[in-house]
C-alpha cells in the first residue's frame, strides 16, 4: 500500500533536468513504491523548486540497500573534500 | 470468429467531482454489441502504463473499461510528475478521489453501448478507494478491491483532512457485492487487517469474496514490478473475471484469463 509518507528536506543547491540546469531548495524523500523501478519499494527523491512552483524536478528511485550505501559516501565525500579544501591532507584522507 | 477481439482505445475527457473536466482513458471492444462498464483506478505512484494495460485486458473480456487521471488538476505533465507532486502534497482528498469515480461512472452509462451495469477495480491505494466507493456511491453492481491498504486505519494519527474516515466505517452502506485479492506477504494490508476486514463484512451480513495468496505480497498482479507473482496473478484474474462476468453479466469471452 502507498504510504504517503513524504520528508521534506530544505536545499540550496541546483540539479540538472529535462530543461537543463535549474536552482532547488527542496527534495522530497520517501520509501515506497516505485513509478519506474521494477523494485517493490524504493527510496526515492524528488529535487524540486517549490520556491518557484515545484513543477519541475529531478528524480531518482533507489534500492533501499545502494541508498544506505550513497549516504555513507555523501558523508565521506564531504569529510574527505571539507578537508583537502580546509589545507593539504595527505593521499590517505581523501581516499574513499 | 477469432479467438480475440478488436478493441478501441483512447484517451477520452469527462467531469468528475464538481464537474472538473479531466482526462482518463477507455478502452472497449469494436462492434456493436453492449458492453459493461468498469471504472479503473490507479494507484498512487501514478496513471501509469500498467493501469492503462489493465484497462485493456478488460476491454479484451467484453467490457467498456474506463480510468479516469485522478491527477489531472494538477497540470499536463507527464503522468509520473503529476504523481509526485501529488504525493508531496500528501495525497488526493477522499471525497475528490470518489467524485471522479462517479464521473467516470456517468461517462460510461452515457455510451451508447453501455448495459448500465457497472463495476469498479482499483489497486493498492486505489483498492482503498474502490472500498470507499463501494460504500459511499449507488449505481455500483460489483467492486473489487486489489490489496488496498488502510482500510482499516489502527492509529487514528493517520486520519487527516484529505482522508479523515476510515473506509471500514463505512462498511455498513457497502451497497455492491465486493470481491477482495490479497497477497499474505503484504505488510499493508496485513493478514490480520485482511482478517478484520472479513470480520466486519460478515458480521454485516454483506456480499462479499476474499482470496488469499501464499507467496504473494503487494501488487503481486503488477508485471512491471518484481512483485509480480505469475501463477497467482493468474488465478487472481479468473477470479476478477468470474466476479465481474457474475454480477455484471458480461458477453462470455472466448479468451482464457490470462
Amino acid at each position: 500500500m502507498c504510504s504517503y509518507i513524504v520528508e521534506k528536506a530544505a536545499l540550496v543547491g541546483s540539479a540538472k533536468g529535462r530543461k537543463g540546469w535549474m536552482r532547488i531548495d527542496t527534495a522530497n524523500v520517501y520509501f515506497d513504491h516505485p513509478y519506474h523501478s521494477t523494485l517493490d519499494h524504493v527510496l526515492a527523491i524528488d529535487f524540486t523548486n517549490e520556491g518557484e512552483g515545484g513543477r519541475d524536478r529531478v528524480a531518482i528511485e533507489l534500492s533501499a540497500e545502494s541508498a544506505r550505501a550513497l549516504v555513507t559516501r555523501i558523508l565521506a565525500a564531504l569529510a574527505s573534500g571539507e578537508a583537502a579544501h580546509a589545507g593539504p591532507v595527505s593521499a590517505d584522507a581523501v581516499a574513499i | 470468429m477469432s479467438h480475440y477481439r478488436g478493441l478501441q482505445c483512447e484517451p477520452v475527457t469527462f467531469r468528475g467531482h464538481n464537474g472538473d473536466q479531466g482526462e482518463a482513458y477507455y478502452a472497449r471492444p469494436l462492434g456493436s454489441g453492449k458492453y459493461p462498464g468498469i471504472v479503473v483506478i490507479h494507484h498512487l505512484p501514478g496513471w501509469d502504463e500498467w493501469i492503462m494495460e489493465v484497462v485493456r485486458k478488460l476491454a479484451h473480456h467484453g467490457y467498456a473499461a474506463i480510468s479516469p487521471h485522478l491527477y489531472f488538476r494538477e497540470g499536463t505533465e507527464s503522468p509520473d510528475d503529476l504523481g509526485a507532486r501529488v504525493r508531496a502534497a500528501g495525497g488526493v482528498a477522499d471525497p475528490q478521489v470518489v467524485g471522479d469515480v462517479a464521473g467516470a461512472m456517468a461517462f460510461l452509462r452515457a455510451q451508447p453501448n453501455a448495459t448500465g451495469k457497472i463495476g469498479v477495480i482499483g489497486f493498492c491505494s486505489g483498492g482503498r478507494h474502490t472500498y470507499l466507493a463501494a460504500c459511499t456511491l449507488s449505481g455500483l453492481d460489483a467492486a473489487v478491491d486489489c490489496w488496498g491498504g488502510n482500510v482499516i486505519v489502527d492509529n487514528p494519527k493517520d486520519l487527516n483532512d484529505k482522508r479523515p474516515v476510515a473506509p471500514i466505517d463505512l462498511t455498513e452502506k457497502l451497497s455492491c457485492p465486493l470481491l477482495g485479492i490479497f497477497g499474505n506477504d503484504d505488510a499493508n494490508p496485513t493478514v490480520d487487517q485482511v482478517n478484520r476486514t472479513e470480520a466486519v463484512l460478515k458480521r454485516l451480513g454483506k456480499n462479499y469474496e476474499f482470496h488469499r495468496y501464499n507467496g504473494a505480497g503487494h501488487a503481486f498482479f503488477n508485471t512491471a514490478r518484481d512483485a509480480y507473482r505469475p501463477e497467482q496473478a493468474l488465478d487472481g484474474w479468473k477470479k476478477v473475471f468470474a466476479f465481474f462476468a457474475r454480477y455484471l453479466a458480461a458477453a462470455p469471452s472466448r479468451v482464457a484469463a490470462e
